[in-house]
Formats: structure tokens, sequence, C-alpha cells
């Protein structure tokens, strides 16, 4: 059966026969690197392309058609056009916060990529604490949009960035709170573990209701914390242009369009891995028959399967819903959301020890 | 009554937003609902909706007589000046004086397709056309007269 896991052994036992082990170890960093690189561009070029056409559709449009086949090619037409394009930086802008911000911005995104589980057996570094890590990381992404908004010199920038701070840091407690529910039932924070814990089952169908609530708030939570519509008051396009990235243009914003695209794959991959079992095929109990014909479709496949499915979700809610109120944005958090998955996260207990879940 | 009241608004949101979502999702699955004309490949099946607003043009019929007595309302009713009447005094056989219309100026460059002048006429002599390729070299150009040449008042319209 194919596995990336047979590949990656196989470079690796070939570098180490050829190379001393620190050269191997030197090589397999460029390669890791290569293709974290690799997949940010391709994942760029594909859900751009992806979002424009489920808006499109959504708002009873065609979308992009014009450029390659049923317009397969527009995102790299667009990428082709910021990259010629002069990246300008203000007279009254702080020059060096400027330039630094939306590769601040881009690192995280790249960082927080370590521990997630693509396939089986293919992970950058299986970390025992990962999904402390990811939320650790993932907050430093407010730096680089505050610093961006600051750098600019612009009252809008400085307004979206100051909102954009404001929302991150109070959905941050949702999203950890929720995440926290599904760690009171695996034990473990690795996320190799969580997805291994997912062998009869997946977390969501495992842990009756209060994991479905916890999926629903940490879906909502993280639209929030990734700025994207109904919680895009940081760009807010018809109040403040475009809210933090309104000064840059060229590469720098592209780096800041790429980086909000990473960051939603990652959160879906995260809510994958969480709920829907990662890599981890569809299985149910003791079923062996079915489990076993389910094993036969690659588990990257799976990954993907699960991470666009959730991806496609948040960009459904994007089209639908209109975009909340500041006070309406910090209501819903601090009266709803939080009071929810505490006592959520209460009930979860309770069941991870009475032994209630499957 | 607190708890319940915050419960009910917790449903309520969620099967609004559901609502929302089902609608959408619909429109999503559901490719034939697109209007979008792809404008310049189907340029001859073109098809545009009752309401759309292009230019006003005056209906004549096919002995090539209107409806346009001339009272000048749709100039009173235009916010920008885009119409100006002339009129001109044709004698009946009776010796009388009648009013008549001479020349309906239209000036397309000012127009904003606001339709108050066809809502103002009192004999519907105008109406809003469907074409919308309006574009020339020259201003003059813009400047139409509405009525042909030669085209005179339809009998029995006041």
């Amino acid at each position: 059966m194919f596995s990336l896991e047979s590949i990656t052994t196989l470079v690796q036992d070939w570098l180490n026969k050829t190379f001393s082990p620190n050269l191997a170890l030197f090589f397999e960093f460029v390669i890791v690197g290569v293709l974290a690189i690799t997949l940010f561009a391709g994942l760029g070029l594909v859900l751009v392309l992806m979002e424009r056409k489920v808006a499109a559709w959504i708002q009873i449009r065609l979308g992009p058609n014009r450029v390659g086949p049923k317009g397969m090619f527009q995102s790299l037409a667009d990428t082709i056009k910021l990259i010629m394009k002069e990246g300008l930086t203000p007279d009254g802008a702080d020059k060096f916060l400027f330039n630094l911000a939306p590769f601040i911005v881009m690192m995280v995104a790249m960082l927080v990529l370590a521990p997630i589980g693509f396939a089986k057996g293919f992970q950058i570094w299986d970390i025992n604490i990962g999904v402390l890590y990811v939320s650790a990381i993932s907050s430093v992404s407010v730096i680089g949009i505050l610093m961006a908004g600051w750098a600019s010199n612009n009252k809008y920038s400085l307004l979206g960035a100051m909102r954009s701070g404001a929302q991150m840091v109070s959905y941050e407690l949702s999203v950890g709170l929720s995440v926290l529910s599904i760690i009171v039932l695996t034990g473990s924070l690795g996320l190799n573990d969580i997805v291994l814990s997912q062998q009869d089952g997946w977390w969501i169908f495992k842990g009756h209701i209060p994991a479905i609530i916890s999926f629903v708030i940490f879906i909502i939570a993280v639209t929030a914390e990734t700025n994207r519509a109904p919680f895009d008051l940081a760009e807010a396009e018809s109040e403040l242009t475009a809210g933090f990235h309104t000064e840059y243009s060229g590469m720098k914003f592209a780096l800041f369009f790429l980086a909000e695209y990473i960051n939603i794959f990652i959160v879906c991959a995260i809510g994958a891995t969480l709920f829907l079992g990662g890599w981890m095929p569809f299985h149910i109990g003791n079923w062996e028959s079915f489990n076993h014909v389910m094993d036969y479709i690659p588990s990257f496949l799976w990954f993907f399967g699960k991470t666009f499915f959730l991806i496609f979700l948040i960009m459904w809610f994007r089209w639908t819903f209109p975009r909340l109120r500041v006070d309406q944005l910090l209501n819903l958090e601090w009266k709803y959301l939080l009071p929810i998955s505490m006592f959520n996260l209460i009930l979860m207990t309770l069941i991870a020890i009475k032994g209630w879940h499957f | 009554m607190f708890i319940k009241e915050y419960f009910k608004d917790i449903f309520s949101a969620i099967k609004s937003l559901l609502v929302g979502m089902r609608r959408t999702g619909y429109y999503f699955t559901h490719h034939k609902e697109i209007i979008t004309q792809q404008y310049p490949d189907n340029r001859l099946e073109l098809n545009l909706p009752e309401r759309f607003r292009g230019e006003v043009v005056m209906t004549h019929d096919e002995v090539n007589e209107h409806a346009c007595t001339g009272c000048s309302a749709c100039e009173l009713a235009c916010p920008n000046g885009t119409i100006k009447i002339i009129n001109k005094f044709d004698i009946s056989p009776e010796g009388k004086k009648k009013k008549a219309i001479d020349t309906f100026v239209y000036h397309l460059e000012l127009c904003t397709m606001c339709g108050l002048c066809v809502e103002a006429c009192p004999t519907d002599a105008i109406k809003m056309a469907n074409t919308f390729e309006h574009s020339v070299y020259t201003r003059g150009q813009l400047t139409k007269q509405l009525n042909k040449p030669d085209s005179k008042l339809r009998a029995g319209v006041e």
C-alpha cells in the first residue's frame, strides 16, 4: 500500500548511508524547508482560487473563468502580477518595523506547521506538547499585525490592528478551552497521540454532545482568530479600507495575504486533528472489515480531505454572514462562548472521569 | 428567567444562522441559478431583465406616430437637464393654433437613467430601452433627437 512513511524512511536511510550524520541532518532540514515552502506556495494558489470560486457560486456568480481552463490559472496570474508590483514604503512609516511585520506574520504561520501530522508517520516534529506549542505560537501572530498597523503611521491601520489585538486576545480563550476538552479525553498534548487515540472512532462521535459543542465553539473562535468574516473587523474594507495592511503593496501585501490563507489551513488542520481524527481513516469501533476497507484510502488523502472540508465550512461562513460590530464581537466571546465552553469543559471532564465516552 | 432568555437567544441565533447557510448552500450547489451574463460572448442572445434602464426612447407605431404632446412634464421632472423640448405651433384646418412637438432633445451624456421622466409622462410616450452600448467618439453624437423625422402626434392623444 502507498504510504509517505516508506518514502521518508527511504530518504533518511540513503542520506545516512551516504553522508556523515551531521550532514545528513542538515540535508533533512533543507528538504523539510523546501517541502514546507512548496506546500505554502501551493496552498496559497489553491486556496485563493477556491475562495473566489466558492464566493462566486454562493453569490450566484461565475467566478474567475478566463485564465486557463475554468479559470484554473487565475491565482498564478495574480501572483505574477503581485511579484511585478513595486513594494512601496510610506514616507512617515517606521521603515524597519514596516518591512519586518509581514515576515513575522509569515514566520509564525510556518512555525505552527511543525507539529502537524500530514499522514501516517509524516510529521516534521513529533513534539510531546504539540497542542501547547501550537496555541503558544499562534498567538505571536498578533504581534506581527500590531507591528504592521503601528508602523504604517496611518490611523486606519492602527485602528484595524488594535481591533485585531482585542479580538485575538479574547478569542484565544475559547480556542484554548475547546481544545482542552479534547485533551481531557486523550490525556496527551502530543498531536500524534491525539490522532492515535481516535483509532476506534473520531472524537466528535465518541465524545457525545460536549464534543460537538466544543467543535462548534472551536470553529467559531478560529474563524475569529484568523480575522476572517464575519469577524474581519481588523480589515473591514468598508470601514478601514484594508485595516492593518492598507499601506502594503506588492510582495509584502502578498505575504500578509498568503499568511491569512496558511493560517486558515493550519487552524483547520488542527481542528481536523483534534475532532475529526487527523490522518486516521473513518473507523467505527470494532467493525474490523469496515475499518480495513477504509484503511485502503491513503492517510494523507484523509487528512487533506478533512482539512479542506473545514476550510470550505469557514469559507461558507464568510460569504453568508454579515460582519459583527466590535461590541457584538466582544459580547459573543465573553458572554456566550467563554461561559459555555467552561461548562462544556466541566461536563467533558465528568464524562472522561466516569468513562462514558466510547 | 434570565437563564431562559439566555438559552433562547443562543438557539434562535443558531437557527437563524443555519437558515442563512442553507440558502447560500442551495445557491452553491445549484449552478443553474447563476445570473451572470458572459457579455461579449453572448452578445447576440443577451437576456436582459425587463426593468433594466439603458436609455430613454420615444415609442413610434408603424405609421410613424408617437404619443408626445409636448407638455414638457419630463423636462420638468428631469433632475439634471437631460431633456429639452422644442415646440412648434401647427395650424389646424379650422384656423386654430395647436401646440405640437418639433424636437425632443435628449442629452444621453447627462442622463443618470433614473427613469423619473418616464414616470412623469402623462401619455406614456417615452420609455426606458434595454440598449447599453452607448460609447461613441465625440460628445456631440450623444445628443439625440427622440422623435423621428416627419412623425406626428397620434390622433386622440391629448
